[in-house]
């Protein structure tokens, strides 16, 4: 991956942590705030080297928390760990599989806030929390682990755009072939 | 097995985490603010966007549409002025009461529009984020209104922008009254109705059996945020709690928090 593509990773992480504070309508027909970046960290884990993940989960929850009634910083670990988890292990997983990344997705979706509420309880401040939460994270889970194959697709394409395509070169030579024939 | 780059991330993740979540609460609003300030021209390009889609809309209504709206209007706003005469002599003559019982003149608030511009990303706090910064005169803790009744209360202030505690956040407790039946309370967040139904709790501060649904709940003005009669929303059920000390309610707000797009601001 090159630099324009690392440079259109963070892009789209600034809007989509951007885009989880302007889902109103969709969220008030579900009842859940809806966030995406769950999902773009899986990718980002998956096929980029760990300072762009780290890179990346750091500024997706200083933003979040900026963005949220959050204390700040609060969301950095949980998304971080999710991301170095699964860059760490990423041998192990069939990540070119797309119910890979639908679980892998799904679990980042549910592990990021369900660590982010245990943080916070720890502090003064108890957030609201009940049997409800149980729907959102599956919802959240859901979305993310369904769009996580999306992004993906948008990313492959972005890099067959942009990334250095080396030319397969054939061993076809029409002056090294042997003719054959009568003398 | 880990590597050394693995180690080194790994530690300055967490150095980060406890460096930001130990900052004292004035330093973080500060670096909060700037982390922010990052987001400010996506916020532009959507109050654009916003208004654009709004322009756009206006332009497909007919033109009979528009001229029955036009006198809808006309009768509401003569209807509002008779109203606000009416109120206006109320208001002096309570005045001239106050002035000759020698209490303290009472100075009506003023009342700022505002757009909301953010929601909430989690699901365990209840704010929404509106365009209404410091440069407007917002301060911590002005209250937040619609047409509908009370909204919340400004909890961070920014240059452009405002946090707004919601109604049912534990940030935003509410002191209010029954209309029908004097009884105090404090409107409060039941764990488990995170999702935002549009209901919060009611607790009276005794036993009420006369409480019942439908009562209007108001504002107490106790407290010193939110001024006294600003409507909170009806009594939808009632129940006695804690061996009868309490009566716990639950109160249909009387403003869509869900549906928020413009609020008033409360300057006073």
């Amino acid at each position: 991956m090159n630099w324009i593509t690392s440079l259109l990773l963070f892009l789209v992480m600034w809007l989509t942590v951007f885009a989880s504070t302007q889902f109103a309508p969709l969220a008030g027909w579900v009842g859940v705030p809806l966030s995406l970046v769950p999902g773009l960290i899986v990718y980002a884990a998956l096929t980029n080297h760990l300072l762009l993940t780290t890179g990346l989960c750091v500024f997706a929850g200083l933003g979040l928390d900026a963005l949220s009634a959050n204390r700040l910083g609060v969301s950095v670990m949980p998304l971080f760990l999710a991301g170095f988890f699964i860059q760490h292990r990423r041998h192990l997983i069939l990540r070119e599989q797309a119910y890979a990344q639908f679980w892998l997705g799904f679990a980042t979706a549910v592990f990021a806030p369900v660590a982010t509420l245990m943080i916070m309880s720890l502090g003064q401040r108890e957030p609201l929390h009940g049997w409800s939460t149980v729907w959102q994270l599956a919802l959240s889970g859901g979305i993310n682990g369904l769009l996580c194959p999306a992004w993906f697709l948008l990313f492959d394409a972005l890099r067959r755009t942009f990334d250095y395509q080396p030319v397969a070169e054939s061993s076809f030579r029409a002056d090294r072939q042997i003719k054959r024939g009568r003398l | 097995m880990l590597k050394r780059a693995h180690y080194w991330a790994l530690g300055i993740v967490t150095v980060l985490t406890l460096l930001l979540l130990n900052l004292p609460p004035s330093a973080a609003g500060r670096l909060k603010l700037a982390v922010s300030g990052v987001f400010l021209p996506l916020f532009g390009l959507a109050g654009s966007g916003q208004s654009f889609v709004d322009r756009a809309s206006y332009s497909l209504l007919t033109r009979r549409t528009l001229i029955s709206e036009v006198e809808r209007l006309q009768q509401e706003n003569g209807q509002l002025r008779l109203t606000a005469t009416q109120a206006q002599d109320a208001m002096n003559e309570n005045a001239r009461l106050r002035a000759m019982l020698g209490w303290q003149p009472k100075n009506p608030w003023k009342r700022h529009p505002a757009h909301i511009v953010g929601r909430e990303p989690t699901t365990w706090w209840r704010s929404v984020t509106i365009d209404f910064g410091a440069r407007d005169g917002a301060q911590i803790n002005q209250p937040v209104i619609t047409n509908d009744g009370l909204v919340g209360r400004i909890r961070a202030v920014g240059p452009t922008h405002s946090e707004v505690a919601l109604i049912g956040d534990p940030e935003c407790g509410v002191s209010a009254i029954v209309a029908e039946t004097r009884d105090n309370g404090v409107i409060q967040e039941a764990r488990s109705s995170a999702v935002g139904d549009g209901h919060v709790t009611f607790r009276t501060l005794q036993n009420s059996v006369n409480m019942m649904a439908g009562h209007h709940v108001l504002t107490s003005g106790l407290g010193g945020i939110f001024p006294k009669g600003i409507p909170v929303g009806q009594i939808a059920d009632a129940r006695t709690v804690e061996g009868g000390l309490y009566t716990e309610a639950r109160l249909r707000l009387a403003a869509n928090l869900n549906r928020l797009e413009e609020v008033w601001v409360l300057v006073p």
